[in-house]
């Protein structure tokens, strides 16, 4: 059935806000009960950060949080258009024709 | 334990030569039966050297078998099956042959008992593996196929170096402990290096990965990089050095996951961080560690072929890979989704997953080192990759906002070849204890309890979290058609700018200088013609006709004179 891009109005899973909402709150129960764990199963750690309340959780959310803002900020100054490197050792006249040519060839 | 003698690359390179020269079914019958009889007989095969030649003095050791080269000899087997099967419906000869000598070439290498067989397989791995980038046939995967090929031969032509220097240093060629000490042990140490991926050598990868074919990649991501990761556990386990290499290569590449938009790039940076670990691994170099690091080799190369397999089979499906064009893909390729979401898992090291015990050795190996602030990198690494690698990519192909596309699960063979792989990350996370016996050392580590399992999970659980609070508020970067910088932008804008304005400079002045030496050339030929250029003189361009009558005169006179002497 590769009738791609056709108009498609079957229901899928996700389509229904119920199910995004009823998945999400399974994963922030899954969450709250992970973090309750950490009081209830007795731990035998190596490090001494290790007996930090909470510090697994929060080191992991707090560790993203801080991952994606930078590499948002990153953005700022590392980014370019797609063909910034596509007119490397091209004539002018090629560069027009030649970016998109192919660019999604994929084997036989 | 027959015919002992016979070298795994042996039955790989003929098998190619076959290969190039049948087609169809058949071809396919023996692609795939190469890898298994291949197999079969390396699992006979005892530890020893069981090749042996002399070259100008020097002993070479072609095929040396122990536990560290082994566990590779095995892996590469696995990952050349996954990866021929997932490519049966390639009719593409080139890539076919070129497919077999690359896996027979990077068994070769961890074969190999001496330096100079190991640049020999080195430089094949180079040669052979570049046409599968190549195929791909755009100008693109042209112009990376060759940035690759330059740096992988330079990677060869350092380690010819080193081995020279190292035999004249050591008088023998034997590859084993190398260490950091005189010229040698940094040449080859760079050399390794940048096969590795190294921090600021690592744009080969991340340029040529993605450039490459669907099924081209499955194999790229396999063999080069273990290969130097074989090389450096061989020759510096224990360099401290290693740590800090390794512990920046973890993290460097997330942020760059972050806001790459093709999603085989993505993984191409996932790739370095998960060389990261394995590298950190070889510098604490304790039992515990290097069995860490050689496991997690083995299972990434299984996890990481999974995740190229399943962004393949979007790209072979949708003719797209850039996160900011698809979305919604669950729909119609349900199988697809299912098994990326097994190979995400397994690169997050989920418990069950293969990656978790593999990561966890070398995390702990790392606490029980003292190394504290390396320990808080990795963890900082494992949620990063989560979140890029375990997120990211199934997020945004899969989920996400429904781009429209509507295409099926891949062919057969694809499918069939994810789902060996991932029933073997599902296999290796649940039963570890069958792949943790092969191990080179004996360490009884347990990472099935109570603490690692919950803190692991707390760890992956608030990554997603943070994930869906910032989608939730909007912050998360959305996926943006761009190029973004990295240090590559040194060799491939800044130096051929440099060089261009150099010569620039060097040829306008000399055009100068040729122009001002002209002029001066012209003004004194002028000069000349201008004394010269009245009726009749040297270089004037019109004799009067008086002057033409006087030579003849001359002539006949002289005729006249000469006359008398020949009487």
């Amino acid at each position: 059935m590769s009738n791609k891009n056709m108009e498609d109005d079957k229901t899928y899973f996700f389509d229904k806000e119920k199910n995004v909402k009823r998945l999400m709150h399974i994963f922030y129960g899954c969450c709250a009960l992970l973090f309750v764990l950490d009081f209830v199963i007795h731990r035998h750690v190596a490090h001494q950060w290790e007996n930090l309340w909470g510090f697994y959780p929060l080191y992991g959310f707090v560790g993203c949080v801080v991952l994606v803002l930078i590499a948002s900020w990153m953005r700022t100054f590392l980014m370019r258009p797609e063909d910034y490197y596509a007119d490397e050792g091209k004539n002018d006249a090629d560069k027009k024709t030649d970016n998109n040519v192919g660019e999604q060839n994929v084997d036989a | 334990m027959w015919m002992l003698e016979i070298p795994p690359f042996l039955p790989f390179f003929i098998g190619a030569l076959i290969a190039a020269v049948t087609r169809g079914a058949l071809r396919n019958i023996i692609m795939i039966a190469i890898p298994v009889i291949s197999a079969i007989h390396l699992w006979s095969v005892p530890e020893g050297i069981h090749l042996q030649l002399t070259f100008l003095d020097y002993q070479l050791d072609p095929y040396r078998v122990d536990k560290l080269s082994l566990m590779f000899g095995y892996v590469f087997h696995i990952a050349a099956f996954i990866a021929i099967i997932y490519s049966l419906h390639v009719r593409d000869t080139v890539q076919q042959v070129s497919a077999l000598m690359y896996a027979g070439s990077g068994l070769g290498a961890v074969f190999a008992g001496d330096l100079l067989t190991l640049f020999v397989f080195w430089e094949l791995l180079a040669f052979t593996s570049v046409f599968l980038i190549w195929a791909r046939k755009t100008d693109r995967s042209y112009a990376a196929g060759f940035r690759y090929l330059i740096i992988q031969v330079l990677s060869g032509v350092i380690l010819l170096a080193g081995a020279l220097f190292y035999v004249a240093e050591k008088g023998t060629l034997t590859f084993d402990f190398i260490g950091l000490e005189g010229i040698a042990g940094w040449l080859i140490f760079i050399a390794f290096g940048i096969k590795c991926a190294f921090p600021m050598a690592h744009n080969w990868l991340t340029d040529a990965y993605p450039e490459a074919t669907v099924t081209g990649t499955v194999f790229l991501s396999a063999f080069t990089t273990k290969v130097a990761v074989y090389a450096l556990a061989r020759g510096y386990p224990g360099t401290e050095l290693l740590v800090y290499i390794g512990a920046a290569m973890t993290c460097f590449p997330i942020f760059f996951a972050v806001i790459e938009n093709d999603l085989r790039r993505v993984l191409a940076y996932s790739l370095i961080n998960q060389v990261g670990f394995m590298v950190v691994g070889i510098g604490i170099g304790t039992a515990l560690a290097l069995n860490g690091a050689i496991s997690h080799a083995f299972n990434d190369v299984i996890f990481k072929g999974l995740l190229f397999m399943s962004m393949g089979a979007v790209l072979h499906m949708t003719g797209r890979i850039n996160g900011s064009d698809l979305g919604g893909l669950y729909k119609t390729m349900p199988k697809t989704t299912v098994l990326c979401i097994v190979g995400a898992a397994s690169i997050s090291a989920f418990p069950l997953f293969s990656g978790f015990v593999s990561k966890s050795m070398v995390m702990s190996a790392a606490l029980e080192n003292d190394y504290n602030w390396i320990w808080l990198m990795l963890l900082f690494a494992s949620a990063g990759v989560f979140h890029h690698a375990g997120i990211k990519i199934p997020y945004f192909a899969f989920f996400a906002h429904d781009s429209g596309i509507r295409v099926s699960d891949p062919p057969n063979n694809m499918l069939m070849a994810m789902f060996i792989a991932a029933i073997l990350c599902i296999a290796i996370g649940v039963y570890p204890s069958a792949l943790y016996s092969l191990l080179p050392y004996d360490t009884g580590y347990n990472p099935y309890d109570a603490t690692h399992v919950l803190a692991q999970t707390q760890l992956l659980f608030f990554s997603a979290l943070a994930f869906v609070w910032l989608n939730l508020r909007g912050m998360y970067p959305p996926e943006l058609p761009s190029t973004n910088l990295d240090f590559e932008w040194v060799y491939r804008r800044l130096l051929p700018n440099a060089l261009q304005k150099t010569f620039a400079v060097i040829w306008r002045s000399d055009l100068a200088i040729r122009q001002a030496f002209m002029i001066k050339l012209n003004d004194g030929l002028t000069y000349l013609s201008r004394r010269h250029r009245g009726v009749s003189s040297l270089l004037s361009r019109t004799h009067p006709s008086s002057s033409m009558v006087m030579w003849v005169a001359v002539i006949l006179a002289s005729y006249l004179f000469l006359s008398f002497f020949m009487n």
